[in-house]
């Protein structure tokens, strides 16, 4: 085969995609994160309509606990919700700072982050031990149950990010995460400000509308 | 919003895909800050109306529905940036979530929860 052959032979069909991204021009990782949030509205969904359903239909344990209006702390918990919402603008501040290529300050944000996660999982575990000191079980009513389950799948949640937050810390540190990776970070971000929308309408259906 | 907002281009992040997905104008620091002052402000709001004496439940909802719709859009646009990233996203993403919403909004109407 000439030369003039080898330049116009076209290109083979197996050629790696990451060289000039994949043929939908949109990052495969990106799209699988919104894949999977968007999926886990279904998860959510199905605990909030079941506490929702629920709440008032408790037979068991003593009648004081058995009245969501009874048991929760609100203003202990809007103090949460604060907390978790400020660490959305800390994410995204995370997230703006590494695509400007400013890894140290990238850090600061992602262990901010941190920290307030791990303050709304205090809060929350706080909230917990005091309802069990109440007398209120997973097992005392269905009420107790399903307000457990719904809360305890977002703390878990919170928790894995708390978890990829220290990962994506411990990267920087060892020099792994620069602008280059960026989307890395990004992504995560993602994940975080989900976690934050969803207890968004937790706040409001669970606590706020009696 | 859109008066001083800045263009990352993000230098570093050169493969087709993510040039796609980032050549749009995404908030600045100052504006991210604006933002979650807005938002602190609308859950105190939120939690302003706990403190109403024996509110009717419609009232409730009136009020609140609206909040936490506001608070959901701004955090899923501005911080997830799906008001300026690759419209596919927020297709996937509103999928999700519209199918959530009217498989249990079925759920509990077929359970008598409204009423």
């Amino acid at each position: 085969m000439s030369d003039a052959a080898l330049d116009t032979a076209p290109a083979a069909p197996s050629e790696p995609e990451s060289a000039h991204g994949p043929a939908t021009g949109i990052s495969n990782e990106k799209l699988a994160m919104w894949v999977f949030l968007g999926s886990d509205c279904l998860l959510f969904g199905a605990l909030i309509s079941t506490y929702l359903l629920l709440r008032h239909r408790s037979t068991t344990g003593p009648v004081e606990l058995r009245d969501p209006e009874n048991v929760f702390d609100i203003p202990f918990t809007s103090v949460s919700s604060f907390v978790l919402l400020m660490s959305s603008l800390t994410m995204a501040l995370a997230v703006a700072a590494i695509h400007r290529g400013e890894v140290r300050r990238c850090r600061i944000w992602l262990v901010t982050t941190a920290l307030l996660g791990a303050t709304f999982i205090a809060g929350q575990v706080y909230e917990f031990t005091t309802f069990v000191r109440e007398g209120l079980g997973y097992t005392t009513n269905i009420f107790g149950s399903a307000f457990f389950t719904l809360t305890g799948f977002h703390g878990v949640h919170v928790t894995v990010g708390i978890i990829f937050l220290m990962s994506l810390v411990l990267l920087s540190l060892r020099g792994k995460l620069d602008a280059s990776n960026a989307e890395t970070v990004e992504i995560f971000g993602l994940y975080w400000h989900f976690v934050d929308v969803v207890w968004i309408v937790i706040f409001t259906l669970v606590y706020l509308i009696p | 919003m859109t008066a001083d907002t800045e263009l990352h281009t993000h230098p570093g992040t050169s493969t087709g895909a993510q040039a796609h997905d980032h050549d749009h104008a995404h908030p600045s620091d100052r504006q991210y800050v604006i933002i979650a002052a807005i938002l602190a402000v609308i859950t105190a709001a939120e939690v302003g109306t706990y403190f109403l004496e024996d509110p009717d439940i419609a009232v409730l909802v009136a009020l609140l529905f609206p909040m936490m719709i506001i608070k959901f859009a701004v955090v899923a646009g501005y911080f997830m940036h799906l008001k300026y990233d690759n419209p596919i996203f927020r297709r996937v993403f509103v999928f999700g979530l519209v199918l959530a919403v009217a498989v249990f909004s079925i759920a509990l109407t077929s359970m008598q929860f409204w009423s």
